[in-house]
């Protein structure tokens, strides 16, 4: 057994250097290609969305996340606390969209699994451009037309769901004539 | 086109990727373990360690040799964590505390990947990648082993030796993992997943944190580990930014554990052997998808805990890839999935992880529910059992018994010691049914080496971090032990002639028995504690 265990270190050790530093390092090397690097280092990255405050941007999901950290709010359907939360979020949301509260969708009043995912539906974003055009001293078709160019299609067709990239948006909002 | 219609070609592009793959991906892994020449980087290895490659172990040296290498691990691992704050990228995120160290030291090196930390508050660089990267390798490479040392077992006669643990080990990691994995990790940057050494990204004036993802996410998927370098797991957008990512990383998950199914067969010299096991880890894999798929689709709050870009069809996939294998990463929050959809990635987990189950651990789990189911089989005609030539006498079947039986004890122990503890209450972070679900969540989680959570639970207290940690412990290594006596008594016997009486294994009849005896194992052991959890959550 106590053969074993010194067999176990020495292989541990070796098999360390190997997986743990030489191999992504490997990685990294490559990621610093041109291609891959801004990628790599999320340059200006639009991959996640954190909500600004203002009736000037578009709004993201809600979070649970604590920055720097990500992550879910984990409330199962049945929690009866949540209910009020979310009924809250819908309210306020109705309030600040003016229109009535059946037309808030979903996405708008649940939390996100990474506290940080940066799309939102067509719905919400369409629900929101009235008051963002308003806001911008932009015309609503204009807003539109910002919108679907900051839609995410489905991958290939078919993998994932579509939805509009807000940090994408809030960005291109902000350099729009 | 609607989301039931892709969501239906995505899992129809998914198995034809798998379809194309495991049999050259599966006949690769054959010759790997079978193969008497060592290339040159194993040999330098093997100099380095002064491991001799060509001598061969008994099924008890074999096991010593599992364990030890397991135990420098956990130690390793938490050394590294107890002095983070001298190694460099520690952000002065400081020492892990005691509880959590162990913790995750024994969670990553029995391949479970439980998160008990928030990585991006207590997790540097340095330990990410030189001590749970690591283990995310090796604890793979380690279950691969067990499950090609007991197919040696069927397919050897009359001898006590089972290959050399430490060749499968390194063989395993430097000619199947490594290539994989580095292919796979250049992929997922190009697809948008991060590898960087800074802290965090500013955001529009808010900091996120990064990491260096990319090459632990590619081995996290591929070794069915798990465990996420972001909190947020596969959800986090870093982890996993898009459809395409999303896809290749549910590959990832299954391209092994179904891959060494056709191994099996190839080794065995009956590739139907191989075929008729990954039926029935299809067939149980398709029927809990559409229940997931089913239960979130007409949940109360369908969007809570996922992400947009995903949705439900990719969202259900992905927690049926993660949950019936036993890899634990996720790409939503189970924890906010309806009673029945969350009880059906709990089911996945108390199957016991053969559908088709973690690398290696889900052909040795399924290998030995064959020989269970056999034996119930022999039971009802009154015959000595037989299972690819070899008899199942007292030994195999109380070993196989054994390796079965650990995991509901532990599980169901942990569990009721942690409901009736007061201050558990204040731990959960939903109340009535669906708290319950919380608690069995993470200890067949923990007991079932998955990782995945209902993760609003929080597992700090010194309990949970310490009946956690030996729930892992056990649910790997009694197994393990198991499987390798097993072994040993397997290759010991000469091979028995198929007569007329011989119940064939590669039709039908035997899917069916092996499917029923998985299920009914289950049901039997886990249907009161269920009843009361997501059962009784999916029936208010």
């Amino acid at each position: 057994m106590l053969r074993q265990v010194a067999a176990g270190l020495r292989v541990l050790l070796v098999l360390t250097v190997l997986t743990g530093i030489l191999y992504p390092l490997a990685v990294w090397g490559v990621s610093r290609l041109p291609g891959l690097h801004a990628n790599a280092e999320a340059v200006d990255t639009t991959l996640v969305a954190v909500d600004r405050e203002g009736d000037q941007w578009f709004h993201t999901r809600p979070s649970a996340a604590t920055l720097p950290a990500s992550g879910g709010s984990n409330k199962g359907e049945r929690n009866a606390d949540y209910d009020t939360v979310v009924a809250e979020r819908r309210a306020t949301i109705a309030h600040r969209e003016g229109v009535p509260e059946a037309q808030v969708p979903q996405d708008a009043v649940t939390a996100s699994a990474s506290g940080l995912d940066p799309h939102i539906s067509t719905a919400y974003a369409l629900l929101q451009a009235p008051r963002v055009a308003r806001e911008n001293g932009l015309t609503e078709d204009r807003v539109r037309e910002l919108i679907t160019e900051h839609t995410d299609r489905r991958a290939a067709g078919l993998l994932g769901e579509p939805g509009v990239n807000v940090t994408a948006l809030n960005r291109a909002l902000k350099a729009a004539p | 086109m609607s989301s039931t219609t892709a969501g239906l070609l995505q899992i129809g592009v998914l198995l034809v990727a798998l379809a194309l793959v495991h049999r050259p991906f599966g006949d690769y892994m054959a010759r790997v373990y079978s193969s008497p020449q060592h290339t040159r980087v194993e040999r330098v290895i093997y100099r380095m360690t002064r491991v001799d490659p060509d001598s061969e172990q008994r099924w008890s040296t074999y096991a010593y040799g599992v364990l030890g290498f397991s135990f420098v691990g956990i130690v390793f691992l938490y050394v590294l964590q107890r002095f983070q704050s001298l190694l460099p990228f520690d952000f002065d995120r400081g020492d892990v505390g005691p509880g959590m160290a162990f913790n995750t030291a024994v969670s990553f090196v029995t391949n479970t990947n439980w998160q008990s930390y928030v990585p991006e508050t207590v997790m540097g660089h340095t330990v990410q990648l030189v001590g749970l990267t690591v283990q995310n390798f090796v604890s793979a490479a380690v279950g691969m082993a067990v499950a090609i040392a007991l197919v040696r077992g069927f397919v050897r006669s009359r001898t006590d030796r089972l290959g050399n643990f430490w060749v499968d080990l390194v063989r395993g990691v430097v000619r199947i993992l490594l290539p994989v994995a580095f292919v796979f990790a250049i992929v997922l940057v190009a697809c948008g997943v991060v590898m960087s050494f800074k802290a965090g990204v500013d955001v529009d004036g808010n900091t996120v944190a990064t990491a260096p993802v990319a090459s632990q996410e590619a081995i996290k998927e591929l070794g069915t580990n798990g465990g996420g370098v972001l909190n947020a797991n596969s959800a986090h957008p870093f982890e996993n930014p898009n459809g395409w990512s999303n896809l290749v990383e549910i590959f990832l998950i299954l391209v092994i554990p179904v891959s060494l199914t056709r191994t099996f067969g190839t080794l065995v010299g009956e590739r139907k052997q191989g075929y008729v096991l990954l039926s029935v880890m299809g067939a149980l894999w398709g029927a809990m998808l559409a229940v997931i798929w089913a239960a979130e689709a007409h949940g109360l709050r369908p969007l809570e805990g996922k992400e947009v870009r995903f949705g439900i069809p990719s969202s259900a996939l992905f927690a049926n890839a993660t949950t019936g294998t036993s890899t634990g990463a996720v790409n939503s929050m189970h924890d906010s999935f309806t009673g029945l959809g969350g009880g059906g990635a709990l089911l996945n987990m108390l199957f016991g992880e053969m559908t088709p189950g973690g690398v290696g651990t889900g052909l040795y789990s399924i290998l030995v529910m064959a020989v269970i189911a056999m034996f119930l089989a022999g039971l009802m005609v009154g015959r000595t059992p037989e299972y690819l030539g070899k008899k199942l006498g007292r030994r195999e079947v109380t070993a196989a018994a054994v390796s079965i039986l650990a995991m509901p004890t532990v599980l169901l122990i942990g569990a009721g010691i942690a409901a009736i503890l007061p201050g558990t209450q204040g731990a959960l972070n939903n109340p009535g049914a669906h708290g319950l679900s919380e608690i069995l969540y993470a200890y067949a989680s923990a007991s079932n080496n998955n990782g995945s959570a209902f993760a609003g639970i929080t597992v700090t207290s010194d309990w949970f971090q310490a009946s956690l940690g030996v729930c892992m412990a056990l649910g790997r290594f009694v197994p393990i032990v198991a499987v390798l006596c097993l072994a040993g008594s397997l290759a010991a016997q000469r091979k028995v002639p198929v007569t007329a009486g011989t119940l064939p294994t590669t039709g039908p009849l035997f899917a069916s028995l092996l499917a029923g005896a998985i299920v009914l194992v289950a049901a039997l052991t886990f249907v009161p504690a269920l009843a009361l959890g997501p059962i009784a959550e999916a029936l208010l």
